[in-house]
């Protein structure tokens, strides 16, 4: 009877398709219990007046999304704080990472060690630590201040309690880790061929042109995938706003997630709380599609420039 | 000539000069961090421009271990490595195995599955936080370490995504070769993918380490009671500015905490570096 039983499980587990289901298992279970349905959850909340302290539920329709944008004077202010934040920091971001990885370029024995001070900002900077730390850079007796007065330029303002400073000192922050924009930048330089650029030099072209007639379009699909990638993350930027300036001065830096946090999890607003989190990824899902919809106008691909490169654009197509 | 190899030599200095210059100006702050932590703690806020400490002194490391209400930092360390680890070798060791299913077998469903599985990949984990919340307060896990770890162990579409970069490269003949041998598919994956895929895994693993360490929302979300914090809440509340005034075992502890990262990171570099360039990764 056992044997029997063995025989048939073995021959179950040693067909093809269920061979499929079974290694893929884990991230279907993943799928359903920690993204399918709490995604369902989210939406019917998403209509609700649900909070985690009362007892009472109501359907309460579109009242939360009417809210959100004729009332919440708040909601308005951590919208329009974020896009700020994205709009400036990302490009920045990202030209930093093209500048740098287009200077270290290079064959030199130095470059390691350059690669390493230029990454680790990257790999630290999510963190509490960095966060602490760049509060008192920019406090009003902090390093900042203090090197500027060190050459010459008595400054008293406190960057992170003025309403005007204030986001420019997350959004610096956030720049500051470019690293890893510039590690992706810079493997993609190296697959440039060498050719392309003496061929040029020998047709007369200058830098500048060579900058904008080989080395951007070659990058244009390593540009798109960082542009969405860090879009995405600019919009999701919390734990800095959080332990630096806590949203203030006057909410001047009341993120997006930050408000959404607030709301859902100091006064366990949870139904307006998922009506932002889908507002959110409309947004998100928005910003994605436009930037993929207008790549066949200006990302480049090319069929020579490698069977990997070439893959994650593929992959990239079908996101 | 010999002008011209002059000049090249005097463009190079200046290079090296200003790619060094700027580069110790990005990591400044964290340099003026690490020495702050060793001054005397009355002096780090007073004596801001002066990098070097007159008196360098491990006191800070001291006081500052000993943590607030009568825990320790050495139970926020330990809280943070078992979640840290734990959550790291689930996450690789599920997302080796679906790659294996998504990339190696043939089954029905399979191009679906795959789709859904790069969006996800788009989708940001703030969206859902509020009904995992909800899940997971309902199922008692709110103050545990387990809506942080367990969620880690069902495969990450990050990961999945970098191994699958890295399989694509081994050759399908050896699958076929070892199915002819009359290998079965698990074993072709315990005896042949796995072993190949290694360094693969090493990258996802030092990735996952360090989202993992850094990690502060869903502390911040799931863990209330102070015994069971992780060193970057623990480090927040430490480190509130309205109640801290010891600015020397602040800044020691925030240097502790990135040392797993620092040290993981010098030695591994070379991981870090091929999986970004394979794979795009964020860092």
């Amino acid at each position: 009877m056992l044997h029997k039983k063995n025989k048939k499980l073995s021959r179950l587990i040693y067909n093809p398709n269920v061979e499929g289901y079974i290694f893929i298992l884990p991230w279907l279970i993943g799928f359903f219990c920690f993204t399918l349905l709490p995604f369902i959850i989210s939406f019917v909340l998403s209509f609700t007046d649900y909070n985690i302290l009362e007892k009472e539920t109501n359907f309460i329709g579109l009242a939360n999304y009417i809210k959100l944008f004729t009332e919440d004077r708040l909601y308005l202010k951590s919208l329009a704080v974020t896009f700020k934040f994205a709009l400036i920091s990302v490009p920045l971001r990202l030209i930093f990472a093209l500048a740098v990885a287009m200077i270290l370029n290079r064959k030199t024995k130095a470059i390691p060690a350059y690669r390493v001070m230029y990454y680790l900002p990257s790999i630290i900077g999510g963190s509490v630590a960095v966060s602490v730390m760049w509060r008192n850079l920019f406090s009003k007796a902090g390093v900042f201040n203090s090197l500027l007065q060190l050459i010459g330029i008595p400054c008293e303002i406190n960057w992170l309690s003025n309403t005007n400073t204030a986001l420019y000192t997350l959004i610096l922050l956030y720049v500051w880790q470019f690293g890893s924009a510039m590690l992706i930048f810079l493997s993609g330089l190296k697959q440039i061929p060498v050719t392309y650029y003496e061929a040029a030099t020998v047709d007369g072209a200058g830098p500048v042109k060579q900058f904008f007639s080989i080395t951007l379009p070659m990058l244009s699909p390593i540009i798109l995938f960082n542009l969405v990638m860090q879009i995405i993350n600019g919009f999701m930027v919390f734990t800095q706003a959080q332990i630096i300036t806590n949203g203030g001065p006057v909410n001047e830096t009341l993120v997006y997630v930050l408000y959404m946090y607030q709301k859902s999890f100091k006064y366990y607003d949870m139904g307006y709380g998922s009506a932002m989190a889908w507002i959110l990824l409309v947004i998100i899902g928005f910003f994605t599609a436009l930037v993929f919809k207008s790549s066949s106008q200006w990302a480049f691909y090319e069929s020579e420039t490698g069977a990997s490169k070439q893959k994650k654009t593929r992959k990239e197509r079908k996101k | 000539m010999i002008k011209i190899a002059t000049k090249r030599k005097i463009n190079m200095v200046i290079y090296h000069i200003l790619v060094c210059g700027f580069g110790l100006v990005m990591i400044y702050p964290l340099i003026w961090m690490i020495f702050s932590s060793f001054k005397e703690s009355s002096l780090v806020m007073t004596t801001v421009t002066q990098l070097f400490p007159t008196e360098w002194k491990l006191s800070n490391y001291i006081t500052g271990w000993k943590g607030f209400g009568g825990i320790s930092f050495a139970t926020f360390f330990k809280n943070s490595f078992i979640i840290t680890i734990l959550s790291t070798i689930g996450g690789v060791v599920s997302s080796t195995i679906v790659v294996f299913g998504f990339s190696r077998l043939k089954f029905k469903g399979r191009s679906i599955w795959f789709m859904l599985m790069l969006l996800t990949m788009m989708m940001p984990s703030q969206v859902l936080m509020i009904p995992q919340y909800i899940i997971f307060n309902k199922i008692g896990w709110v103050n545990t370490m387990l809506p942080i770890v367990v969620p880690e162990w069902f495969g990450k579409a990050f990961f999945i995504f970098l191994v699958m970069q890295f399989i694509s490269g081994i050759p399908r003949e050896l699958d076929e070769a070892a199915r002819i041998d009359g290998c079965s598919t698990y074993k072709i994956f315990g005896k042949i993918i796995v072993p190949l895929v290694r360094p693969a895994m090493v990258t996802c693993a030092i990735f996952a380490f360090y989202w993992k360490w850094d990690d502060y929302m869903s502390s911040l979300i799931y863990l209330n009671s102070p015994t069971k914090f992780t060193v970057s809440i623990a480090l927040k509340n430490f480190t509130d500015p309205t109640s801290v005034s010891d600015y020397g075992a602040m800044f020691a502890m925030c240097v502790l905490s990135l040392v797993p990262i620092i040290v993981i990171f010098l030695l591994l570099q070379k991981y870090i570096v091929d999986g970004i360039a394979t794979s795009g990764l964020k860092g």
